[in-house]
C-alpha cells in the first residue's frame, strides 16, 4: 500500500487534508481531516441570544446567511414567534437566501473547481477574440502565472476554443457573484456577514427602488446563468461524462428542505417549500419523510471527548486534541446511524422523486441530452451539474418572489424576548442541509449546535467504522498517477467542501 | 507585449479563518478581483499572488512547493487572514500538517511586511471570544511574543470593506510603509480607519433630536437599541458597501462594532445599549 496525502486541498473553503491508502493505482482507504478547530458553540454559550444570528454567520465567508437564515428560525421557534414574521420578511429572507447561493454556486463551479478540467496554458494556442482572453494570454505569457498555475498534471481534455468560453466565463463569472452580493446587501446592508436577517424577519422595509435594483441585477445574474454557467456545466461534463460513473458515495442523500413559502413552522415537513426534503436511498422509488430527532453526531474518530455525541438538542462540544484514534475536528453526523449525502445533487434526486414539476422537467431533458440515468447524479460530474441546475431554478424563483413583495409593508415583527425556550432552525443551505439547535436559559444561550452541510459529507467515520460521504467517494477510484492525483481532487471539490462550516 | 510594473509577490495564508476576508476583497470595484489577478492594482504596481488556497491552481504538496519556493526568494509581502490559535501545540489549526502558528513565525521574518487582513488577524476576533477556546491571537501579538519585527499593518472589519484592504495595498505599494502618524496606535491606516462611525452616521440629526428607534428594523438613531456606531471607528457612513449600496445602519441594523479589538466580548450583547461605566471605559479605551 502506498500512502497520497493531499494537504491542502486548495481550491475549497477552509482546511481539509486527505489521506488515501493505494494498491495497484486504486483507492483503498481514505480519510478525510478537517485541520482548524474554533470552538464557535462554546464561543455562543452564555451570550445574549440574538447575538447568535450574528456570530453564527462568521462560521463561514462564502455562505454566511445561511447560517443567518437557520440562525433566526430557531431564535423564532424558541421565541415563540414563527407564526408572526409578516409577508416581506419571509420573502425577503428567501430572497437574500438565494442569493448566498448563486455567489456560492458560481464561485464554486468557476473559481474554485473550473481548475480541475482547465489548463488555462492552452489559451496560449486561442486564435479567437473572446474580449477578456487576450489579458489572460498577456499575463500567462509574461509570468510565471500564478494563482493558476502550476496545476496537477492530468487528462485536462478541453481545447483552445471552449478553454477561452470557460475562462472568459472565469472573469464574467467574478462579476455576476458579485452582483448577486450587491442584490443580496440591498436588503441585508452588507456581505460577507449580512446585517438584515433577523428572528422576526428582516430589518429594511421593501420599496419600489429597492425592488426594482433587485429586480435590475437578477435579470443580468439569471441571463448568465442561462447563457453561460448552466450550458457552460453541461459542456464541461459532456467532455468529462466518465465522471458520472467515478465518485460515487454513499447511498443515502438527505435535505430537510428549505425558502419556506409560509410561516407555520421553522420544521418543513409542515410547510411548503421551495426545496423540497426527504430521505433517499439509491435503488427505492419513493422518498421518507425526514425525521429530525433521527439525527445523532458521533465522535468516535474525531478529536472530541465522548460525552460530545449525541442528538444535536442536547450535545455538547468539549475539544480533546489528543484523543486516540481520532483524526479529524469534523464530528461524524448520521441519520438512523447512517452516512449521508448533502447538497445539489442529494435536492436533486429528492426533488425529482418527490415531482417537483421543475426540476423533474428539467433532469428529464438533460438525461436525455447526455445519456445518463437519475442515479448519475450522485458523482463527480452530476454533482456540478444538479449545482448548475439548482442554481437556475432558485435564480428563477427569486424573479417570481420578488413581484410578491408589497411596498412600504412591514418586514419585520416586534417581540420581546423570553427568558427561557428552545427552538430549532432548518434550511437549505448550497453546500447541503443545515441545522441550528438552540436552547436559551434566563435570557442566555444554554446550548448552541450547528449540524452543517459539509459536517455531513466530510465526516470522518463512525462508532461502526463506516466512512463519511466524501471518504467513500475516494474509495475505489483509479488515480493513475501518484504524484498529481488529479481524480482524487476532482472528487473532494465536487462536493464543494466548506470546512470552517464543517468543524465550526 | 511586457509587463512593464513593479510586481510584489504575495503570499496570502488562512488561520483561524472564514475566508470572509477574501470573499469580501473579490466583490472589490475599483480596481476588479480580475485587475487585481491579472492586471494592475495602480498604475503601474501589480501584485502576483503566489500562495492562497482560496484560488490557487495547485494542490497539496505542489502548492507547499510554491510556498517553498516563494519563501526562499524572500521578497514577499504576507498577508494573514484568521486568528492564530496557539493552544493544543497548534493543533487546532495546521495546513500542510504543520500548524499555522509555526508557519506564520516561519514566514513573517522574510517577508517584507506583513498584512493583517480582518479583525481575526488583527485583534484576535471570534475565535477569541469567551472562552477563547483555542487560545487564538492576534498576528501581531504572535510574533511579538516570538520577538519578530517585521513591520505590520492591521485592516479591521468582518469582514473589511474591499475598499480598506486595497487601500492599505496600494498605499504600500505608492508610499512605501507608512511613517508612524500615519498609523494608530492599534496598527490600523488613520486614512481608512481615522474617523468614529457615529461623528460620520447620517443619522446623527435623529440622534440630537431625540429620535431613537426602539426595535430593530426601524427608523431613527439606533444608539438606544445597542448601535455601536459611538465606539467603532471604520469608514462605513462615508463609503457604503458594495460602492455606497447600503450599510448596517442604512439598513436599520445596530452597527456590532466589528472593526475593533475586543469583539466580539466587549460589544456584545449587540442589541443592548452600554451601561455609563461600559460607556466610559470604551471612551478611554477609543482615546
Amino acid at each position: 500500500m502506498k500512502q497520497i496525502t493531499i494537504d491542502p486541498v486548495t481550491r475549497i473553503e477552509g482546511h481539509l487534508k486527505i489521506d488515501t491508502e493505494v494498491e495497484g493505482n486504486v483507492v483503498r482507504a481514505a480519510r478525510s481531516s478537517g485541520t482548524l478547530f474554533r470552538g464557535f458553540e462554546q464561543i455562543l454559550a452564555g451570550r445574549d441570544p440574538r447575538d447568535a444570528q450574528r456570530i453564527t454567520q462568521r462560521v463561514c465567508g462564502v455562505c454566511p446567511t445561511a447560517h443567518a437564515t437557520a440562525s433566526s428560525l430557531a431564535l423564532e421557534d424558541a421565541f415563540g414567534i414563527r407564526d408572526q414574521v409578516p409577508k416581506n420578511g419571509r420573502i425577503i429572507k428567501n430572497i437574500m437566501l438565494g442569493a448566498n447561493f448563486i455567489q456560492s454556486h458560481v464561485l464554486h463551479f468557476y473559481h474554485l473547481a473550473s481548475l480541475d478540467y482547465l489548463n488555462p496554458e492552452i489559451l496560449k494556442d486561442y486564435t479567437g477574440d473572446a474580449p477578456g482572453i487576450d489579458a489572460l494570454v498577456n499575463y500567462l505569457t509574461t509570468t510565471d502565472g500564478s494563482p493558476f498555475s502550476p496545476q496537477y498534471e492530468g487528462d485536462y481534455r478541453l481545447g483552445p476554443e471552449i478553454s477561452a468560453d470557460l475562462c472568459q466565463d472565469y472573469l464574467d463569472g467574478l462579476e455576476i457573484r458579485k452582483k448577486a452580493h450587491e442584490l443580496l446587501a440591498l436588503f441585508g446592508a452588507k456581505m460577507p456577514h449580512n446585517m438584515g436577517t433577523v428572528p422576526g424577519g428582516s430589518t429594511r422595509k421593501p420599496d419600489l427602488d429597492l425592488i426594482e435594483k433587485c429586480q435590475s441585477r437578477l435579470k443580468e445574474i439569471r441571463s448568465f446563468i442561462d447563457n453561460q454557467y448552466l450550458p457552460g456545466a453541461i459542456a464541461l461534463v459532456e467532455a468529462y461524462d466518465d465522471y458520472f460513473e467515478i465518485g460515487q458515495g454513499v447511498d443515502t442523500f438527505l435535505e430537510y428542505g428549505g425558502f419556506y413559502f409560509d410561516n407555520v413552522s421553522a420544521r418543513p415537513q409542515d410547510t411548503p417549500v421551495g426545496l423540497l426534503g426527504g430521505i433517499f436511498q439509491l435503488g427505492n422509488s419513493g422518498v421518507d419523510e425526514v425525521d429530525l430527532e433521527e439525527i445523532t453526531e458521533e465522535v468516535t474518530h474525531s478529536w472530541y471527548s465522548d460525552e460530545t455525541a449525541g442528538h444535536p438538542s442536547i450535545a455538547k462540544t468539549n475539544p480533546s486534541a489528543d484523543k486516540e484514534g481520532a483524526y479529524s475536528w469534523v464530528k461524524a453526523p448520521r441519520y438512523r446511524g447512517l452516512p449521508c449525502e448533502v447538497g445539489p445533487a442529494a435536492r436533486v434526486l429528492i426533488n425529482y422523486t418527490r415531482g417537483n414539476d421543475y426540476i423533474k422537467t428539467r433532469m428529464d431533458e438533460i438525461m436525455n441530452k447526455l445519456n445518463i440515468d437519475l442515479e448519475n447524479c450522485a458523482s463527480v460530474a452530476g454533482r456540478h451539474l444538479t449545482r448548475a441546475l439548482e442554481c437556475k431554478y432558485i435564480s428563477d424563483l427569486m424573479a417570481e418572489w420578488s413581484s410578491q413583495l408589497d411596498p412600504g409593508e412591514p418586514s419585520c415583527a416586534r417581540y420581546e424576548m423570553p427568558d427561557e425556550g428552545s427552538g430549532v432552525g432548518v434550511t437549505s443551505a448550497p453546500r447541503g442541509t443545515l441545522g441550528h439547535w438552540i436552547e436559551v436559559k434566563g435570557g442566555k444561550i444554554a446550548n448552541y449546535q450547528l449540524v452543517v452541510p459539509t459536517t455531513w459529507n466530510a465526516s470522518p467515520k463512525d462508532s461502526k467504522g463506516r466512512p463519511g460521504p466524501i471518504e467513500e467517494a475516494l474509495i475505489g477510484t483509479k488515480v493513475e498517477d501518484q504524484d498529481n492525483p488529479i481524480e482524487a481532487a476532482r472528487i473532494v471539490r465536487s462536493f464543494d467542501p466548506c470546512m470552517a462550516c464543517a468543524v465550526h | 507585449m511586457d509587463r512593464q510594473t513593479e510586481t510584489y509577490s504575495v503570499i496570502w495564508l488562512q488561520g483561524a479563518a472564514c475566508t470572509g476576508c477574501a470573499i469580501s476583497l473579490m466583490n472589490s470595484s475599483y480596481p476588479k478581483l480580475s485587475n487585481l489577478l491579472i492586471d494592475e492594482v495602480v498604475p503601474g504596481k501589480s501584485i502576483e499572488l503566489k500562495f492562497m488556497a482560496t484560488l490557487m491552481g495547485a494542490t497539496g504538496e505542489l502548492a507547499l512547493e510554491v510556498l517553498s519556493r516563494t519563501e526562499a526568494e524572500e521578497d514577499y509581502m504576507l498577508v494573514v487572514e484568521g486568528a492564530v490559535p496557539t493552544g493544543a501545540d497548534g493543533k487546532y489549526c495546521t495546513v500542510g500538517e504543520e500548524p499555522i502558528a509555526d508557519q506564520v513565525i516561519r514566514l513573517a521574518p522574510k517577508a517584507t511586511a506583513v498584512v493583517n487582513v480582518g479583525t481575526c488577524a488583527a485583534y484576535g476576533g471570534i475565535p477569541s471570544g469567551a472562552p477563547n477556546p483555542t487560545e487564538a491571537v492576534a498576528v501581531s501579538e504572535h510574533l511579538n511574543n516570538q520577538g519578530i519585527d517585521t513591520p505590520y499593518l492591521n485592516v479591521p472589519g468582518c469582514p473589511p470593506e474591499p475598499s480598506w484592504f486595497v487601500d492599505t495595498l496600494a498605499s504600500v505599494m505608492l508610499f512605501g510603509l507608512p511613517e508612524a502618524d500615519q498609523v494608530d496606535d492599534i496598527g490600523r491606516l488613520t486614512a481608512v480607519y481615522g474617523e468614529l462611525i457615529h461623528d460620520n452616521c447620517p443619522r446623527r440629526g435623529d440622534f440630537a433630536n431625540g429620535h431613537f428607534a426602539r426595535h430593530v428594523g426601524e427608523e431613527g438613531c439606533l444608539v438606544e437599541i445597542g448601535c455601536k456606531g459611538p465606539y467603532a471607528n471604520a469608514p462605513c457612513p462615508n463609503r457604503g458597501w458594495h460602492d455606497g449600496l447600503n450599510w448596517a445602519i442604512k439598513n436599520n441594523h445596530p452597527c456590532i462594532g466589528c472593526v475593533e479589538p475586543g469583539f466580539p466580548d466587549l460589544m456584545s450583547p449587540f442589541f443592548e445599549k452600554f451601561g455609563p461605566e461600559e460607556s466610559e471605559e470604551m471612551y478611554r479605551r477609543l482615546k
